[in-house]
């Protein structure tokens, strides 16, 4: 192999002659004639001022370096040039340093101060690369440097530096594991970081320095779930896997005793056979040993943890995928490990080295959860094409899959296997259905025919594995084979494979009462060539001469004695050890040795017929996925996946503290309610939705879901219900005069409670301490806790949304129904939709009234008003064919009859704009002419206000994180410091609902887009002196960014 | 995480390493070239590969062996997952990945690979960040280089790895918005001799070469999103929007992308288009066998097969072939027993046929098992699937962009066993 001259190569060193010398002239291929000169001009080159030269200089240096070549010597010479101006010239030279730095100790220290200097580089790249540079040179000595930098980049600006700084954790670790106390305390602050490019390095520095800490994930455990999906790939990977033994240890085993609940929802909808199976039997069981144990209830943060990894199934990453696939193998009731059957399959498509990992993963789960694999059986055929090892594993799973059903099938493939030309396979392919034979009684004499048949195969391979596999066979009723053993007798002479030899010998002696005849026969040929044999086979030849003594000593007597004395003298000490073991044994000698007398106990007894099990047995001991498991090995750094706790810690270690901002005077109460809170609504109907959520939603039909998933359980007599009391609201909240409604500012104000609401008011008082979901729980229960009455109160905009969301809004009546009526008409002023000049004395202006339109709640309501300027009456105004962009539509106002001179009047139309600020175009239209008008409405203006807590924004915005959430820092000019006037300002430019805060200088504000129904969320981060930072979070980012743009400039003017 | 990585060459030459922690010494590789003496064949080398201090875990693509070194316990997916994003991405810098570009290309091989890890973790894979971190070469950007001593690495942070949209560089402008989508769909079977179907699947991917200015938001929907059994998506992807609406909705990378890769679903039974028949027959007495295929259209839809070629192994038995062909050329690797056949388009009206005898070795007995038949085709203006896509839209920016989507079926792994 050519590896040993690379390898001397490599030792050659700089100075050895006919170093080839790699980068300079690369399109002769690498065979140079070089002297060691070269290094001369390379650090001549080094040494000038030009910059092109060094680059020249630098690029043939790392060249080397890729190569192997020894580069070392250079090291004064290219040190001296990290300081250069040039950056291709600086990054070769730290691609250097990094590669030498541990060798020349002293010399690297000379380049410390650089990087030094580059942390304090205003530009973010400069500080991110200086750091990775200086935490990648192993040098002890800077030890202390190094953990400086790390500490003030944790807290840096720039999330990348941040990263930078996560990466740099482990290195540090791995160059001095004394630091390990303080690096726990920066991982403890990066993970804390809310920003996705930061959380998966942390997880990945969490998970080489400190594992065992698991008490530091708590506090961040929803943050990780609720980030995952925004996460790069590889960073979800390490977060999936650490999470994962994170549940094990925090959480009950669901599948220890499945509630009864929980089995009959789910087995609906992934009824695998097993389950079905299993569904009877355990029904009583569960049901026996209900009095005793409590029902199990999922922890509501692990559904959050299932919840939220099951859409990377879909993932384009193999790793993420199988990633997913061992979670919910691990985590999952049984019952929704289902779900990654058809993932992993698909990655069967992928690269062979990807399908390798993969069916291994497979083979050991398959055995676990066969029925989970059983639909995709013909998934894993084996084609001709596939490599060899690709095809055992299959051939593995599909024995794995084999059963009393579909037996038939497989044994149909594993026929053409056998003719296959690759003979490994064809012997993998007889060991399967020699598996198969046993495992499946029913087909036993069919395989055993069959392989029975093999024996007559040309290919001595495929004869002596059919052989070995038959004796095993056969050992589970060898009575009525006496033929077929007579059969193998005969083959001694042909077979030449020692282990196939050894078989047929091993039978014969075992069953030699069965084939009395033949026996001696065989041990007489043997005899003749015993010293010619293998090891294995001459072992045999004893044992069988032994056991024919012991039955039919007349005439085997003298053979046995001589086989005896021929391995007396054998070369190998085992069978001259056996020769005379088995002499003492069966021969009786003088003394009369009390083991002869019980010889033939000793020889043959009954022997338990073999098991044929699958290497892949047990194998999920391991955690799946993982290097170990591959190997079957413990890898080193390998983290036992734990066993479930018999007791559920403590779950409220996980609740993060927030800000208080209701007034909740019994603090201890909250917090336990807090809990369920979390869970969304999974917490009671948890078994029930899962992994079927997204069915749901699209069962509801209404893109509202879309943000929430999992929010709304579907209640479709709640729909009806509430369109009718949306017609009564919209009479009552137009009676509500608008001056007041204006003037009234965050206080509470009651001016628009009903009667029927001051009845409801101390119960959903009361209410408001509840968690949401407890308090869904209540309401469906007892369903006279929402009176029809109360409705009416509950703000407009989510009316359509669900039942769930009216609640919540409910209960915070006297806290956040304020803003909604706060929000003033007059703040968007009118607008001109037709001059007087170009409408010939008709002027028209429309408001945005922000009521919501009675027909049609994705419609914005817009404000018409007419009056005629001119001196003759305008009569039949009505809005004429429209000619709207795809997905725009228009309710049209009643026709004005007419217009007498001098006369305004006021019409409401309703425009769907579609959430998106493109223009409605249309005419108007009177008797005699048409006017092409269009109405454009600014972004605020595309949504309306909802109502939420501030647990439930927090929450919310969570969900909208990464490329969701939008975010600018501003100025805030004198005038525009009072809480009143931001208030204000923000709602007059969107119509947004102003979300309670526990902080004095934050303003939250939160809304639904019109159509869509995709929340919005707004922070405003007010700092001293003015500066702000502002953030949106919504799922429409092209709204999110105008909204940004348009608050900004109300803001600042 | 990810130690070392060694690019090996067919013939075992290692021409390229790369260390992200302490150096390891290639002699670590000698293990590797023992388990690849053992498999004998390049696709039969186990891809994990333990030794006493370290694990060597292998992908071959290309005929290069990339190895990566590693010390602990890191899921093998991880791993291989990130070889192959290394290959991928050399391929999309250099066009082509091949032992003698990345030799040439050495100085900016390594800056990539020095970009893309760090410390042995992945730090920057997106083929749009690193590009703007380390720019590709050009023959133009060679030239301009040499003249003005610039250099093609990028000094600004690329803005993309701390936008929103991390896939996406920014200020992309076109002159020419151009939006295309291909459809490509591949039929994986396996026929059996008597000519039915044991196993039929249709795969299905969207490759998208976006070239849109700005921050397009597109979202592509379908008459019959339906038929998608099992996709899987480009992270750009909403994947709420697909949950609910069934809508595709993205902000595209700029350039080259596969957008989904699907599965269409196994109820829906496969248009087998084409049917092969064939005569394989070897005579205990003679030194000679039959040979006979014929090619022909089947379910097809009214579109031409193009582009067939029939592949087979020969069983080591046969020394040589005489075969005249209808159509097209053939050609019979006498060492490697590999016989293939360029059919090209396929005639409704006259199959193509490839008819001739085989020479068994004299005096040995005929060989026990057939060849199967590998399949190669395409079929243009076709998705086999039925699947097509509804519409394309675009908000965020308000020029009109070209849009262009194109159907193609292929085979993938079709074979026929005799």
């Amino acid at each position: 192999m050519s590896a040993a001259p690379a390898y001397s190569e490599d030792k050659g060193g700089s100075a050895g002659p006919g170093e080839p010398e790699y980068g300079h002239d690369p399109a002769s291929g690498g065979i140079f004639s070089s002297d060691y000169k070269r290094h001369d001009d390379l650090k001549e080159m080094l040494d000038t001022n030009k910059d092109s030269l060094k680059l020249e200089a630098m690029k043939r240096i790392v060249a080397m370096i890729a190569r192997g070549k020894n580069a070392s010597d250079l090291f004064p010479a290219v040190v001296k040039n990290v300081a250069c101006k040039n950056i291709e010239v600086k990054k070769l030279v730290y691609v250097y340093l990094v590669r030498y730095a541990e060798e020349q100790q002293d010399l690297a220290l000379l380049s410390i101060s650089t990087f030094q200097r580059g942390l304090k580089d205003p530009n973010q790249l400069i500080r991110a690369s200086a750091l990775r540079v200086l935490s990648s040179i192993r040098v002890p000595i800077i030890v202390p440097i190094m953990m400086l930098a790390i500490k003030e980049a944790a807290s840096d600006m720039s999330p990348y530096v941040r990263k930078t700084a996560a990466h740099a954790i482990p290195k540090l670790y791995s160059l001095d594991s004394d630091q390990k106390d303080q690096l726990i305390e920066v991982i403890e602050k990066l993970l804390a970081d809310k920003t996705t490019l930061v959380a998966g390095s942390v997880v990945m520095a969490f998970e080489e320095v400190c594992p065992e800490r698991i008490d530091l994930i708590h506090k961040n455990y929803r943050k990780l779930c609720n980030l995952l999906i925004d996460v790069e790939e590889w960073g979800q990977v390490v977060i999936i896997s650490m999470l994962t033994r994170y549940a094990r240890t925090q959480f009950l085993s669901p599948t220890q005793n499945e509630s009864l609940l929980e089995e009959n929802a789910e087995k609906a909808f992934y009824g695998s056979e097993e389950d079905e199976a299993k569904g009877a039997g355990s029904e009583e069981t569960a049901a026996a040993s209900l009095p005793a144990r409590k029902p199990y209830i999922m922890d509501p943060d692990h559904r959050l943890l299932l919840r939220n990894t099951k859409p990377l199934l879909q993932s384009r990453s193999a790793a993420v995928v199988m990633a997913v696939a061992q979670l919910y193998f691990h985590l999952a009731p049984k019952a929704e490990v289902g779900v990654i059957a058809k993932a992993l399959v698909r990655l069967l498509r992928s690269h062979s080295e990807v399908q390798y990992v993969v069916l291994q993963n497979v083979a050991t789960m398959s055995i676990k959860r066969r029925g989970m694999f059983e639909p995709y059986l013909k998934s894993f055929y084996i084609r001709s094409t596939d490599p060899t090892q690709i095809k055992i594993l299959k051939l593995e799973v599909l024995t794995n899959l084999a059963n009393e059903t579909n037996i038939p099938t497989v044994l149909r493939e594993f026929q053409t296997y056998i003719r296959s030309m690759d003979k490994d396979f064809v012997a993998a392919t007889i060991q399967a259905i020699g598996r198969c034979a046993t495992n499946i009684g029913r087909v036993r004499d069919t395989c055993l025919n069959g392989l029975v048949q093999l024996l007559s195969n040309r290919d001595e391979l495929v004869v002596a594995e059919s052989v070995v596999v038959i004796k095993k066979l056969l050992q589970m009723q060898p009575a009525q084979h006496g033929e077929i053993i007579k059969h193998l007798a005969k083959l001694t002479d042909n077979i030449q494979v020692p282990m196939a030899r050894a078989s047929i010998l091993w039978l014969i002696g075992e069953y030699c009462e069965h084939v009395p005849r033949i026996a001696p026969d065989v041990l007489r040929k043997m005899a003749k060539t015993f010293t010619a044999e293998e090891d294995i086979v001459k072992l045999q030849v004893i044992n069988l001469a032994a056991k024919l003594y012991l039955t039919n000593s007349k005439q085997t007597k003298l053979l046995t004695q001589y086989v005896l004395s021929l391995a007396k003298y054998d070369q190998n000490y085992d069978i001259r050890d056996r020769a005379r073991f088995t002499r003492q044994l069966i021969v009786p000698s003088e003394q009369g040795g009390a083991l002869s007398r019980h010889a033939k106990k000793l020889f043959l007894a009954p022997k338990p017929a073999p098991v044929l099990e699958s290497s892949f047995k047990d194998r999920d001991h391991f955690q799946l996925g993982s290097l170990s498991h591959l190997l079957n090995a413990k890898a080193t750094g390998y983290q036992e996946l734990p066993d479930w706790p018999e007791e559920a810690p403590d779950p409220s270690v996980r609740n993060v503290e927030v800000p208080e901002w209701t007034k909740c005077s019994n603090r201890e109460k909250r917090k336990e309610k807090e809990k369920p809170f979390y869970s969304d609504s999974e917490g009671e109907s948890g078994p029930t939705e899962s992994a079927d959520s997204g069915e749901q939603m699209a069962e509801l039909g209404s893109s509202e879901g879309v943000s929430r998933p999992g929010l709304s359980p579907p209640f479709p007599l709640s729909f009806s219900e509430q369109s009718e009391e949306d017609g009564k609201r919209k009479t009552k909240k137009k009676k509500v005069p608008e001056g007041k409604e204006a003037s009234s500012s965050d206080e509470d104000s009651d001016s628009s409670s009903s009667t029927s609401e001051s009845e409801m008011s101390s119960e959903s008082e009361e209410e408001q301490l509840e968690p949401a979901s407890w308090r869904r729980k209540t309401s469906l229960s007892t369903p006279t806790v929402t009176p029809p009455s109360v409705q009416p109160v509950s703000p407009p905009a989510i009316v359509s949304t669900s039942l769930a969301a009216d609640l919540e809004g409910l209960t915070l009546t006297d806290s956040t129904l304020v803003p909604s009526l706060l929000s003033p008409v007059s703040c968007v002023g009118r607008q001109e939709l037709l001059h007087r000049v170009a409408g010939e004395g008709l002027v028209v202006d429309y408001t945005f009234s922000r009521q919501p339109f009675s027909g049609d709640p994705h419609m914005v309501s817009v404000h018409i008003h007419f009056s005629n300027s001119s001196d003759t009456p305008i009569k039949g105004l009505h809005v004429g064919t429209p000619k709207l962009p795809a997905g725009i539509g228009i309710q049209e106002f009643p026709e004005i009859e007419s217009l007498a001179p001098g006369e305004s009047a006021t019409a409401v139309m309703g425009i769907n704009f579609c959430d998106s600020t493109q223009a409605a175009n249309f005419q108007l239209c009177t008797q005699t002419r048409q006017f092409y008008v269009s109405i454009q409405p600014p972004v605020g203006e595309l949504m309306a206000p909802v109502f939420m807590s501030e647990n439930e924004f927090k929450k919310e915005q969570g969900k909208l994180m990464g490329m969701n959430e939008i975010t600018e820092k501003l100025m805030l000019p004198d005038t525009c410091r009072s809480d009143h006037t931001v208030v204000q300002k923000v709602t007059a430019t969107a119509n947004l609902g102003r979300v309670p805060c526990g902080t004095s200088d934050e303003y939250r504000f939160a809304g639904r887009t019109l159509t869509s129904g995709s929340l919005v969320l707004l922070t405003l981060d007010a700092r001293p002196a003015g500066a702000a930072q502002l953030t949106v979070n919504s799922e429409k980012m092209v709204i999110g960014t105008m909204l940004v743009k348009d608050v900004i400039q109300a803001l600042t003017q | 995480m990810i130690h070392s990585l060694f690019l090996i060459n067919s013939s075992g030459d290692i021409f390229l390493e790369k260390h992200w922690k302490s150096v390891v010494s290639r002699s670590v590789c000698d293990y590797f070239f023992e388990a690849q003496e053992r498999a004998t064949e390049a696709e039969n080398v186990p891809p994990v590969i333990p030794t006493p201090h370290h694990y060597l875990l292998s992908v071959y693509r290309h005929k290069i062996f990339f190895v990566a070194v590693i010390q602990t316990e890191v899921p093998p997916l991880f791993v291989i997952e990130f070889l192959h994003r290394v290959v991928d991405t050399f391929q999309d810098y250099f066009g082509v990945c091949s032992e003698p570009v990345i030799k040439d290309n050495v100085v900016v091989v390594y800056e990539v690979l020095e970009e893309m890890l760090d410390n042995g973790f992945p730090l920057a894979t997106e083929s749009n960040i690193l590009k703007e971190l380390i720019k590709p070469p050009t023959i133009l950007r060679t030239v301009v280089n040499t003249i003005t001593g610039s250099t093609n690495v990028g000094d600004q942070l690329p803005t993309g790895q701390l936008s929103v949209v991390p896939w996406r560089r920014t200020g992309v402008k076109y002159t020419n918005n151009e939006a295309y989508f291909d459809v490509i769909e591949e039929i994986d079977a396996i026929i059996d001799k008597s000519g039915s179907t044991i196993t039929a699947e249709i795969q299905g991917v969207i490759d998208a070469c976006v070239k849109l200015t700005g921050m397009p938001d597109l979202t592509l929907s379908f008459m019959n999103p339906r038929l998608l059994d099992d996709v899987s998506f480009h992270p750009c992807v909403r994947f709420k929007r697909w949950e609910s609406e069934r809508i595709l909705s993205f902000i595209p990378p700029d350039g080259n992308f596969r957008l989904l890769s699907y599965h269409v679903s196994a109820q829906n039974l496969v248009a087998i288009p084409v049917y092969v028949k064939h005569n394989i027959s070897f005579r205990d007495s003679s030194s000679l066998g039959r040979f006979e295929i014929t090619v022909g259209p089947k379910q097809t839809m009214g579109k031409t097969i193009e582009g067939v070629t029939v592949t087979s192994q020969m069983p080591r038995g046969v020394l040589n072939m005489s075969l005249t062909p209808s159509q097209g050329t053939h050609t019979f690797d006498p060492v490697t027993k590999m016989l293939s056949w360029d059919v090209g388009k396929i005639n409704p009206q006259k199959p193509p046929n490839l008819k001739g005898t085989m020479s068994l070795q004299a005096g040995a007995s005929k060989p026990d098992e057939n060849p199967t038949i590998n399949l190669q085709f395409k079929i243009q203006q076709l998705a086999i699937s039925g699947l097509k896509v509804n519409r394309l839209d675009m908000y965020g920016e308000k020029y009109k962009p070209f849009k262009g989507i194109k159907y193609m079926t292929k085979a993938g792994k079709f074979q026929v066993r005799t």
